[in-house]
């Protein structure tokens, strides 16, 4: 990416990320705790240090500041473009460990090897993608890896870093609720299937101890890691674990018929006591509106939730539900390689691979719900198909080198068992019934089959074959390597196919291929420097809140939303005012002391993800505050357009006029590339905003709220100017709103 | 400032009216020829003056006198001798010049004094070349303009040159851009040629003469102005020298009022965009390397770049067009290969670059180069052709430890024509060179190195420590854990031998072979079971294999079981051959005990793969 594009910063959030960064090396750990930042969220102004997962920042910061230490003079945006890369290498190796612990090395390398190119999380690993997914994976992943290896080895030893890793976990990323309730899940799965060890006590008792008192000390979470629900399934498995414990201690020192009698006596009472536990905390939980939920983690249970009540969530195209195709496009052949990994998993079953079933299990739904947890399931899916792949090789290997040697040893032998595992399946059954009494596993059905079959077999073959599961035909077992071979290059092919093209773009910066070269478009940047270098310094920008981030962090000015939607309100506000007509909209921006207006035009180039198109959230988030703003009117006959058949509510909107000014002049019809059709009204004027700043490409337009004595005058000759302005004004008259 | 400017104009006339005596020598300026170039932004003043000594002493000094709004846009200045006849114009080197005191002139009135190159005696002609470059002369009128309007400026000068002293014949020559002329002065002997306004000749003029004339007329110069440069000049003995300009550039013009259309600006770029700069052009030195260009937030990319083997040109185009008041940030940077730029000299090296910046008709208005020297540089000086302000400091960068000797030249107001070499001369070992590289080299060295001590000795504080024992016993456990795998290995291969000998039966018949091949597989069991023994007891002993050993005695146990059942059915064979039954009848006896040694054979292999996991 930087190679093709340049060493830039991604998208919107990591611009959030890089100001924050700089803000901390420029003035230390201190200063950022208390940072109030107010310019965004003008005139509210946002607690950056209380409201952000400071994992992502402070991992940069200190390799920016051990570099700098080191004289090694690295700009912080340098440290910020490649702290996603340098991670995703960690999460590599993370995951290695994790599969490693479950299925042996090879199963390791394999997982770590299609983690390192799984679309999916090269999405959120390139160059530049300084995001908090960028250090959370491999937080999420290296968590894991330490609570299996807990509960492999069940040393306090690695249960403390576990809790350790957990930590930076939560300074990471909001998504640390999913281990907290993963694990969980995980301890109550392995004491119903009467799995319960000491091993799992150490891996799970402190980890909730020491992770929820660590949390606590993250200031975004705070007293939330006891009082949201989000963390109560963590509080009700640890009482669980302990009772079990102390069951099982209890069996320890008596003797079987006490055991009776006192599991009757405690859990009677224990009945009557969870019930007025549960009762109270049924009903302190309730006592909050949302139940003690966040609308997101609300909106992974119930997935028609946000679309229900809270557009802001549902607008966000990550929070939406992904598409098949997407599956494909993020994971590609894993999706295939998963069924067979959590079938190797179950052979034999240990708490280890339990646990990443489970995690699979539980990361698919949640992938369900929102592409962008679609980055959980990555790893999870890596190493199942780790797994599949490395079993699958193993066993094609193992029998391609038993049939050489066999074959080198006598002909016929090869021969032999050729012909005697052209069909595998009636061997394995006939050695089933052959040998009821047998541990189960193949094996050794394999084996009872080959001493049924050829009783004067010679033991040296016999001992060759050890206990080698399934020994397939040699050519089967090449042909079938070479299938999985060119899988696996399909996949490098897919992968690198998405690297270059879907996943490396800046979106910043746009480029396309014509016939003459690149082309690259730059409008973004164009206009926040010229927002910053040609505006004062204390000038407050309004846009959609998708370019909040950017405004701040590029071109250095207050912008009244950005993407940290922490307030929906101010957004509802500016969406208000984005969808309606120029002078009601004059007001509310007027009244918010904004002094530009940026929006984002694509009709000229084709550019899709622009302001129009996003402008019906905006009508339903501002009408979800402001009920005056219907979305209906917006819609003709339920279709959402802009050309001759808008209504007049729609062609008379702010974002409308500000999109579209002028634009018929530059082809005398007003084709809209975006929408492919013409615009529906061409010729207008504005009279409460001048253009002041039009990029390029037209990408970004940026207008200026006329001062208001403009608007006395207006009102003073308001009869003159309303048959001067002519049509503009004429239909704004049939709008209710005005 | 334009009104500041006809104040000054009035108070100037009226000093020049109120002049008393004059201070200066007897000279005469025999001719004076001044062309006043204005097509970019600076204007640029060429005099020549031929000067005549009419007193009786001999002069040494040559006073310059501007009007003082002049004077304080003054940016260079140089006056040469020029000796050669015509108009061969070989320039000696410039005099001094400097400020000099007002002498009881008027405050409205620089004046700056040259010392000549020898003293004037009764007579002596001289001819002197004065080139003085001006900025901020050109003043936009009106001062704001539209996008649609064009760009006017508006110049103030005297048709006659002020001077302190006597002229006897003067000419002045404007050449304007080649546009509109909105309006001029006209006197008498005025004549507008093209694009070239001339006044004169007047002769036998008073010292101090003056008569103001104003020129209006389009300017479609770059007005670009870099408000602040800084220029980072590092040597690196490596070979390289870096530079890395960082402007800030403003445009300096009328400023643009009201709308900006983007429409307009494409669609009729010549009318309504005039006033706008797009590009601008720099010229760097030739073999200019990795050249870049960015600003804050990344690369910019519209830029071209030709080269030559004379130079480098890059032209380049700033994110958005900059109109009248429009400012914006960027950064280049570039490398040149040492070997043009450093030199050595009597035991220093030197390094010979150019002061200014490389774009063309930049004006800057306040330039500071910071010349990086490399760690360890010792007794710096610099040489410059003109005064600036100089400073050191310490740059601390890629591994440094003493930091960087950084010499820092000041100077305001930087016109092109002070695009001239300056000198860095200092005194640096080879030595020093090969500091950062051993560093390095160490620094690893000693990585590896303790990684090596951590990995191979053993540093347990406490010998006794529990875990530090239970290390040991468990290293202890797993050696004998191996022997006691390679021992049932070793039986396992005598197993595969009497099986081996069977088949040897079978096919020879030779019973007495296979008696003697099972006497000594039985004599070699034996051995190795005593062997095992002592090691399984050895396990036994210890706790933290508390959970090995059951597993350990279960392989032994089935492994002496397979021996005893491979034994039995060694011994049906054999007797089955002695007693000369049919293969099939001995196959059928023994298809039982074959079941068994095939099962028992299973499970120790699936123990010893167990152990093999510990």
């Amino acid at each position: 990416m930087v190679i093709k594009y340049e060493s830039v910063i991604h998208e919107f959030d990591p611009y959030f990320n890089y100001r924050v960064t700089q803000f901390l090396s420029k003035n230390g750990i201190y200063e950022f705790w208390n940072w109030f930042d107010d310019r965004t969220w003008y005139p509210l102004g946002r607690v950056i240090g209380g409201t952000v997962y400071p994992g992502l920042t402070l991992t940069a910061g200190t390799i920016w500041w051990g570099l700098n230490s080191l004289n090694i003079p690295l700009s912080v945006e340098t440290v910020c473009v490649f702290t996603a890369p340098v991670f995703s290498a960690f999460a590599s190796w993370a995951t290695y460990l994790l599969t490693k612990e479950v299925k042996g090395s090879g199963a390791g390398l394999a997982a770590a090897a299609l983690l390192a190119m799984v679309p999916s999380y090269i999405s959120r690993s390139v160059a530049g993608s300084y995001d908090n997914e960028a250090v959370a994976i491999f937080a999420l992943i290296f968590t894991f890896y330490l609570y299996i290896k807990t509960l492999n080895t069940g040393s306090l030893f690695y249960a403390t870093l576990n809790a350790l890793a957990y930590f930076y976990m939560v300074c990471s990323w909001g998504g640390y609720t999913f281990i907290i309730n993963l694990i969980p899940m995980h301890v109550l799965l392995c004491i119903v299937t009467g799995r319960y060890s000491p091993r799992l006590y150490i891996a799970y008792a402190p980890l909730v101890v020491l992770g929820t008192l660590l949390a606590a000390l993250v200031p975004v979470v705070g007293f939330n890691a006891v009082l949201t629900s989000e963390h109560f399934a963590s509080f009700l498995v640890f009482i669980i674990i302990h009772v079990v414990a102390l069951v099982y201690y209890i069996k320890g020192i008596l003797s079987p018929k006490m055991f009776k009698v006192a599991v009757t006596l405690v859990v009677s009472i224990g009945m009557v006591v969870c019930f007025i536990v549960v009762a109270i905390l049924v009903a302190l939980v309730a006592s909050s509106p949302t139940g003690g939920w966040s609308g997101r983690s609300l909106s992974l249970l119930d997935p028609t939730y946000a679309s229900k009540y809270i557009p802001i969530i549902a607008s966000v195209s990550e929070h939406q539900p992904p598409t098949w195709p997407s599956y494909f496009m993020d994971i590609n052949v894993l999706a295939f390689l998963v069924p067979a990994g959590i079938i190797a998993c179950f052979s034999p079953l240990s708490d280890a691979s339990s646990f990443v079933v489970l995690y699979i299990v539980m990361s698919v739904y949640f992938s369900g719900v929102m592409v962008r947890l679609m980055l959980v399931l990555a790893p999870a899916a890596c190493i199942m198909s780790g797994i599949a792949l490395s079993q699958a090789f193993d066993v094609f290997t193992g029998s391609i080198k038993y049939q050489l040697g066999a074959s080198s040893n006598s002909t016929d032998d090869a021969e032999d068992n050729t012909s005697t595992n052209n069909a595998p399946k009636d061997d394995v059954s006939a050695g089933k019934t052959d040998k009821g009494e047998e541990i189960v596993k193949e094996r050794s059905s394999k084996k009872g089959k080959k001493k049924e079959r050829e009783p004067a077999d010679k033991p040296s073959v016999k001992a060759k074959i050890k206990k080698k599961a399934l020994v397939l035909p040699l050519e089967a077992s090449i042909v079938a390597l070479l299938l999985l071979i060119m899988l696996g290059a399909f996949y490098v092919i897919h992968c690198v196919w998405a690297a270059a093209e879907a996943y490396s773009a800046p979106s910043i910066v746009l480029t396309s291929q014509s016939r003459d070269g690149l082309h690259v478009f730059d409008d973004f940047r164009e206009s926040y420097a010229w927002l910053s270098h040609n505006t004062d310094v204390d000038d407050k920008v309004a846009s959609w809140w998708d370019y909040g981030y950017q405004t701040t962090a590029m071109a250095n000015r207050t912008v009244i939303v950005d993407n940290n939607t922490w307030n929906n309100t101010h957004i509802a506000t500016v969406g208000t005012a984005m969808s309606s007509p120029e002078k009601a909209a004059w007001e509310i921006f007027n009244s918010l002391d904004v002094k530009y207006v940026l929006v984002v035009f694509g009709g000229l180039i084709g550019y899709p993800s622009d302001d129009i198109n996003k402008f019906l959230w905006m009508v339903r988030i501002g009408g979800g505050v402001f009920p005056h703003i219907k979305e209906a009117d917006y819609l003709r006959d339920g279709q959402y357009r802009i050309d001759s058949e808008a209504t007049p509510t729609m062609l008379n909107s702010l974002m409308y006029k500000l999109s579209y000014y002028r634009f018929v002049e530059t082809d005398g019809k007003g084709y809209d590339r975006v929408r492919r059709t013409e615009i529906g009204k061409k010729h207008f004027k504005l009279t409460h905003f001048e253009e002041v700043f039009t990029s390029h490409h037209w990408m970004v337009r940026l207008y200026k709220l006329k001062p208001p004595r403009n608007r006395i005058r207006g009102k003073a000759k308001k009869l003159k100017s309303k048959t001067s302005s002519g049509l503009s004004s004429k239909s704004a008259k049939k709008n209710p709103w005005v | 400032m334009k009104q500041s400017s006809v104040v000054d104009l009035l108070l100037l006339l009226l000093a020049i009216a109120l002049l008393a005596t004059p201070a200066f020598s007897d000279l005469v300026l025999s001719k004076v020829e001044r062309r006043i170039d204005v097509t970019s932004q600076i204007a640029r003043v060429t005099k020549t003056l031929k000067v005549v000594n009419s007193g009786s002493e001999s002069v040494s000094e040559f006073a310059l006198t501007f009007p003082k709004f002049l004077g304080n846009n003054l940016a260079y200045l140089s006056v040469a001798p020029s000796e050669g006849k015509g108009k061969s114009k070989r320039t000696l080197v410039n005099l001094s010049v400097r400020e000099a005191d007002q002498k009881g002139l008027p405050d409205s009135i620089s004046v700056y004094s040259v010392a000549l190159p020898k003293p004037l005696s009764k007579g002596d002609t001289l001819t002197l070349e004065v080139v003085a470059a001006f900025t901020n002369v050109l003043q936009p009128f009106p001062e704001k303009i539209t996008q649609g309007e064009i760009h006017l400026v508006m110049l103030q000068e005297s048709a006659q040159y002020l001077s302190p002293y006597a002229v006897e014949s003067q000419s002045l020559s404007i050449k304007l851009p080649n546009a509109r002329i909105e309006s001029y002065t006209k006197f008498e002997n005025t004549k507008l040629q093209g694009s070239e306004l001339k006044y004169g000749p007047y002769k036998n003029l008073q010292s101090y003469s003056y008569s103001p004339i104003v020129v209006h007329f389009e300017s479609k110069a770059a007005f670009a102005v870099a408000e602040k440069l800084v220029r980072e000049i590092e040597v690196s003995h490596w070979g390289n020298v870096q530079v890395t300009e960082n402007y800030n550039v403003v445009h300096r013009g009328a400023q643009l009022k009201g709308e900006f259309s983007r429409l307009d600006f494409q669609a009729r770029p010549n009318p309504r965009g005039a006033s706008a700069f797009r590009h601008l052009l720099a010229r760097l030195p030739p073999r200019a390397h990795s050249i870049y260009y960015r600003d804050d937030i990344g690369n910019i990319s519209t830029s071209e770049m030709k080269s030559d083997s004379k130079k480098t040109e890059l032209l380049i185009e700033p994110r958005f067009p900059l109109f009248g008041g429009w400012k914006t940030f960027f950064t280049i940077g570039y490398g040149l290969p040492l070997t043009d730029f450093l030199f050595a000299s009597e035991g220093k090296r030197f390094l010979n670059i150019s002061f200014g910046s490389p774009i063309l008709d930049l004006v800057t208005e306040k330039l500071i180069v910071q010349v990086v020297l490399p760690e360890g540089s010792k007794d710096i000086s610099v040489t410059t052709p003109f005064a600036v302000k100089q400073s050191q400091e310490i740059k601390y960068s890629h591994l440094d430890i003493a930091g960087r000797p950084v010499v820092v030249l000041e100077k305001n107001n930087v016109v092109p024509d002070h695009n001239q070499h300056i000198q860095v001369y200092y005194k640096f070992s080879n030595i020093n060179l090969l500091s950062e590289p051993l560093m390095l080299i160490s620094g690893f060295f000693i990585l590896f190195i303790t990684c090596i001590i951590y990995t191979r000795a053993d540093i347990s504080i406490s010998k006794s420590s529990p875990s530090y024992l239970a290390k040991l016993q468990w290293d202890e456990v797993l050696a004998t854990l191996q022997e006691v795998q390679s021992i049932v290995q070793k039986c396992l291969a005598t197993h595969d031998k009497l099986e081996a000998s069977l088949r040897d039966l079978s096919r020879t018949g030779d019973i007495q072979t296979c008696k003697a091949a099972r006497k000594s597989t039985d004599s070699l069991l034996k051995d190795l079971s005593k062997e095992l023994k002592p090691l399984l007891g050895f396990l036994q002993s210890f706790p933290s294999a508390s959970h090995i050993s059951p597993k350990v005695e279960e392989l032994v146990v089935k492994e002496k079981e397979l021996q005893e059942k491979l034994m039995a059915k060694h011994t049906t064979v054999v007797e089955g051959y002695e007693k000369k039954s049919s293969g099939r009848d001995i196959e059928n006896r023994i298809a039982s005990q074959q079941q068994k040694i095939i099962a028992l054979r299973q499970e120790i292999e699936d123990l010893l793969e167990f152990i093999d996991e510990i």
